[in-house]
């Protein structure tokens, strides 16, 4: 048989609002599978273009697939989101970029013909399920030192990340937090950050129901005097803290994939266009710097330069960690490209779900950004990787100039 | 501050938090009714749960801003279910009863007249004042996944915190006649989600997956008139032919017994004059008057002594073995493929999903025994009951042999052969010397003695007696007949069959017909010698109309079948001589193989005249003190003679075996109130305040 690729398009994607994770958050008492479930069945209300029998895979991604991120989630939050029960699913993980791999996966799927249509998204319920929740890693690990220690413990690889670029500063990373901070707040005030939200039903014992509506980590007051007297827990006297990095989060995201044919013959709104991806692995405790290598990757497969990207959204699991990015491709730390709506350390990172974050902000900045053609979302994995996806905005009006 | 406060009330408390929604100026004061257990033990309303939801619309009213709307949901799977009837046992006099009705009326109507629109998001099932809580918001949505229902008048109450007011003039009389009377007459019968919206009773349906999301976003909807509410104007010109239907269903299912049933009408039929200002005003008052006289009545009480019996005591049979002790049945044998053997096969096929097998003398009778237990599959996949995958299971699990080597590695063997005891006897004798030394060997005798069925065998300890009632699969009651030798393994065992069957069981001894045959045939025995000493038909037909039973004693007696009557009859007749007669008319009946005594309603068969030819006819009062004194005397004598664990074990068995009425606690409460016991046996059956009013 003869065989020709197929356009991917990212159609729609959407999020329930970003918790604190802990007993004070506001998803507490709620489960991760309900919260996934709840995206799965905003996705289907949004796109009523769309057959719920056309969705041909379901695929969640979650790091600790404990409990209720268990039980093949994507499976089993398919069945408890009503979709048919000829709709298949899985689970996924590849630590932090788990709803990225999610995507990626299930559009070569659909590139390769398998699938017309899909669903990709992430959960972590990082207050049920702390990072490193019932891990068991093979003695070798240590006996061989076949990673460094500091590997496992994420706040340390970015500590590390700071010896090797030493003129990385804190007070550069303080700054580029206090703008993710700041920008994220504008964007919230100018109506850019809302849409894309789920509502959420909250339970409390204690409390009654409650409505999540907007997220929960942001601290929008926040000054660089006040980011300069936070402690550096991974270290005495370390540059990491609390104010610069991503905090411990709840939340779920995902989105509907399509094959372009498929978008156009359905009426499915095509936000974006897939134009290629990249994996690297790093040195573990570095990991940090793990989209250096993986937008490498990714640009000299799809033939394109750095210059050719004229949006960013960069996951800021650690300030440093994109600062060594932007430091690697020339970029400056306040450059407008680069996360506009601000970042992760506002909003927020519940791991495996982060991905599908970033690619539904850019794709609702393709819409409103017709002079750019070609966007990036990249983020740092644990373990030593870096993920990275390049997309093309159908909006793009450049090239009848 | 209400006086009457509930000992032990466990308080659903009313949570509020204000809650802003996109697109919503201003916020949602969203009330969450939450009693701090899981849903196995949903809210309810008693006093405290009244005063906390009084306080939390205290509250609202002085928030600032003021929400834009109040909305009331429940914690998962529950709204409410209504008023906390655990504490009615402490409501001693008029006053705190009236306090009840009228506090709930209160505070309820508080979301009627709130000049911020009220919304309920009815999330789970509510039931009774839940529901009436509901009734009285502004707007409701309702989950696919909840139940609404009142289930006042199955309980001898009415919905008295204004449903019987609100619920016809939102959705038409008619069908709220069916939701107040008709639904809670007809086993409590619960209205599913989804048909309540069709019904009118919610404004929305929404699935049970992101309900609460979907009820904001359309209340938020609401509120900014981009959702319009429509209900369709009720037809108001029914409301008679209703109300002649409702008066007819209280006739038929209660003979006008139970207050509450009767109430109940009455209340529906004064909703005609609307639920708006002063109209609202009286009919809460009506509503208010009728509580407090069915609180503080004999019969309410009296079922809910009866309900706490099937609720409670049936699922803890008094007496029953440490569970534990009991073995696991893996395969059933049937000795016997004529009806009674293949309802139970049938039954038992159905609920423990094992391998049954029928033995009969012959291929026919065998070949018929499964071919009844697989059409009745057939029935039930032809009603959806059961996909195809199932019954193939099912089908598969039914076989029949000549041959009792097939009981081999059985764990029960039940034999439903010819009631003679040499028969049974042999039968016994046949099995065990094919089965395992612990196999169970149970009986369905009706009134032959397990004890001396089990005398021949090399254990006895292993035989029990499992009493069902006809038709096998509806009635819910089971006797487990503890023999002299029956050990506690076996007994175990059996209880956790009828457990599994999902029958309710009660823990009789080996006496003669056990507790429902041997009251119900000294009951008709004193009945039908009426009639044979000249009684007409008629007179006593009606005398036992008071106490609203199911159906009239001949009715009862064609449904037993007449030969099964007799035997019973005869059998106590030989245990008790001087109590038990076995009249001239019944052998005749079974003689002639009539279905009935009667020809027609009220007319005696004229082939059986003879019969009933005596010329010392009784009163209506005079049967019916008869057939009363009669059931206290051998209700006493069975207490006794140890039948029984206790008198509340006869009540339920005679609520779950002969469905006689809640509003009767089964009989005894209703013997006590109406002073037979004490005239006949010098004491009450309970102590007052247990089915019925305190001392």
């Amino acid at each position: 048989m003869t065989r020709s690729l197929r356009e991917v398009v990212f159609v729609d994607g959407v999020r329930t609002p970003f918790g604190k994770a802990g007993p004070k958050g506001i998803y507490a008492e709620t489960r991760a599978d309900d919260l996934v479930v709840r995206v799965i069945r905003e996705l289907l209300r949004r796109n009523p273009a769309l057959p719920a029998d056309r969705v041909d895979e379901v695929a969640i991604a979650a790091t600790t697939q404990i409990g209720d991120q268990g039980l093949t989630l994507g499976r089993t939050a398919a069945l408890l989101a009503g979709l048919p029960t000829s709709v298949p699913g899985y689970s996924i993980d590849r630590m932090c970029a788990g709803a990225m791999t999610a995507v990626t996966t299930t559009a070569s799927g659909i590139a390769f013909g398998a699938y017309d249509v899909a669903i990709a998204g992430g959960v972590e319920h990082m207050g049920r399920h702390p990072m490193g929740e019932g891990v068991d890693p093979n003695p070798r690990i240590m006996s061989e030192k076949i990673v460094d220690p500091s590997a496992l413990v994420m706040g340390s690889t970015a500590e590390n990340l700071h010896d090797r670029f030493p003129h990385l500063t804190k007070e550069r990373a303080d700054a580029f937090a206090l703008a993710s901070q700041q920008k994220y707040a504008a964007a919230v005030a100018a109506g850019k950050i809302g849409p894309e939200l789920v509502p959420v039903a909250t339970r409390s014992a204690e409390h009654g129901w409650g409505m999540a509506t907007v997220d929960e980590p942001p601290r929008p007051g926040t000054t660089l005097e006040q980011l300069g007297t936070l402690k550096t827990p991974f270290r005495p006297h370390g540059h990491v803290t609390a104010g610069n990095a991503a905090g411990l989060n709840d939340g779920a995201t995902g989105c509907l994939l399509a094959a372009e044919d498929v978008a156009e013959e359905l009426g499915l709104n095509v936000g974006m266009r897939l134009v290629g991806y990249g994996y690297v692995g790093v040195e573990p405790e570095v990991m940090g710097v793990g989209p250096v290598p993986s937008t490498e990757r990714a640009l000299a497969r799809t033939g394109l330069t750095i210059e050719d990207i004229g949006l960013f959204e960069l996951n800021e699991a650690f300030a440093v960690q994109v600062l060594a990015f932007l430091d690697h491709f020339g970029i400056a730390d306040d450059d407008a490209r680069v996360n506009p709506w601000g970042g992760a350390i506002a909003v927020g990172h519940p791991l495996a779900s982060s991905g599908v974050r970033l690619m539904t902000q850019l794709s609702r900045q393709f819409a409103e950004r017709p002079d750019v053609r070609y966007g990036l979302t990249a983020m740092c994995v644990g373990l030593g990787m870096g993920a990275t996806v390049i997309w093309e905005n159908p909006n793009w009006e450049g090239a009848a100039k | 501050m209400t006086s009457a406060v509930f000992d032990d009330e466990v308080v659903t408390r009313a949570l509020v938090r204000y809650l802003p929604y996109p697109g919503l100026a201003g916020e949602i004061a969203l009330i969450t009714l939450d009693n701090g257990h899981d849903h196995t033990r949903p809210s309810t309303f008693g006093p405290g749960g009244l005063a906390s939801l009084d306080a939390a619309l205290d509250e609202i009213a002085a928030h600032s801003p003021a929400p834009a709307a109040i909305a009331v949901t429940g914690k998962p799977f529950i709204f409410a279910v209504g008023a906390d009837l655990s504490g009615v046992p402490s409501i001693t006099d008029a006053a705190q009863a009236r306090e009840i009705a009228e506090t709930g009326h209160r505070v309820f109507r508080r979301l009627k007249d709130s000049s911020i629109p009220t919304f309920a998001l009815v999330n789970g099932a509510a039931l009774g004042g839940g529901l009436e809580l509901a009734l009285h918001c502004h707007h409701r949505t309702i989950s696919g996944g909840a139940v609404v229902a009142f289930p006042e008048v199955f309980l001898g109450l009415v919905p008295g915190w204004g449903g019987t007011q609100l619920l016809p003039n939102l959705i038409g009389i008619e069908p709220a006649v069916s939701v107040v009377v008709e639904n809670a007459l007809a086993q409590n019968k619960v209205t599913p989600g989804p048909k309540a919206a069709q019904l009118g009773i919610a404004d929305a349906l929404f699935e049970p997956a992101d309900f609460l999301e979907r009820s904001l976003e359309w209340a938020v909807g609401v509120l900014s008139g981009s959702v319009a509410v429509e209900r369709p104007e009720i037809d108001r010109s029914g409301w008679d032919a209703a109300i002649e239907r409702a008066r007819a269903v209280v006739a038929g299912r209660t003979r006008n017994a139970s207050p509450g049933a009767v109430r109940a009408v009455e209340l529906l039929d004064l909703a005609r004059k609307g639920v708006e200002g002063e109209a609202f005003t009286a009919g809460t008052a009506a509503e208010d008057d009728a509580l407090t006289e069915l609180l503080m009545s004999d019969p309410l009480r009296a079922s809910l002594y009866s309900f706490d019996l099937v609720n409670k005591r049936a699922k803890r049979p008094a007496g029953a073995p440490d569970r534990k002790l009991a073995r696991k049945v893996t395969k059933v044998g049937v000795v016997g493929a004529g009806l009674m053997a293949s309802q139970l096969a049938m039954l038992f096929v159905r609920q423990l999903t094992v391998p049954v097998v029928l033995t009969d003398i012959d291929q026919a009778r065998v070949d018929k025994g499964v071919a009844y237990v697989h059409g009745e599959l057939d029935k039930l996949a032809a009603r959806g009951r059961l996909n195809q995958d199932k019954l193939n299971q099912l089908k598969g699990l039914v076989t029949g042999s000549l041959s009792k080597d097939v009981f081999a590695d059985a764990d029960l063997v039940i034999e439903a052969v010819f009631e003679e005891m040499s028969v049974k006897q042999q039968v016994f004798a046949e099995v065990e010397a094919i089965v395992s030394t612990e196999c169970v060997l149970a009986t369905n005798t009706s009134a032959l003695s397990v004890t001396e069925m089990a005398s021949k065998l090399e254990h006895p300890e292993r035989v029990v007696g499992l009493h069902f009632f006809n038709p096998v699969a509806v009635l819910p009651l089971l006797e487990v007949v503890r023999a002299e030798q029956t050990d506690d393994a076996t007994l175990a065992t059996a209880f956790a069959v009828g457990k599994q069957l999902k029958k309710s069981c009660v823990l009789v001894a080996d006496a003669p017909a056990f507790v429902v045959n041997r009251l119900l045939t000294r009951f008709l025995g004193e009945i039908t010698s009426a009639v044979e000493q000249g009684t007409p038909v008629g007179v006593a037909e009606k005398a036992l109309d008071p106490l609203g039973l199911p159906m009239t004693p001949f009715e009862l007696l064609s449904l037993v079948g007449p030969a099964v009557a007799l035997h019973v009859a005869e059998r106590m007749h030989e245990a008790f001589p001087d109590r038990f007669a076995v009249g001239e008319g019944l052998r005749k009946v079974v003689e002639l193989g009539k279905a009935s005594v009667l020809s027609a309603p009220g007319v005696i068969d004229p082939e059986l005249a003879d019969a009933f030819a005596g010329d010392d006819p009784l009163t209506e009062e005079q049967v019916r003190a008869r057939a009363l004194e009669a059931l206290a005397q051998e209700i006493w004598l069975m207490l006794d003679e140890g039948v029984v664990q206790a008198v509340q074990d006869i009540d339920l068995a005679m609520i779950l075996g002969a469905g006689w009425p809640f509003w009767l606690g089964g009989i005894s409460a209703y013997l006590d109130r109406s002073g037979v016991s004490e005239q006949v046996t010098g004491a009450r059956f309970l102590p007052k305040g247990v089915a019925s009013l305190p001392a």
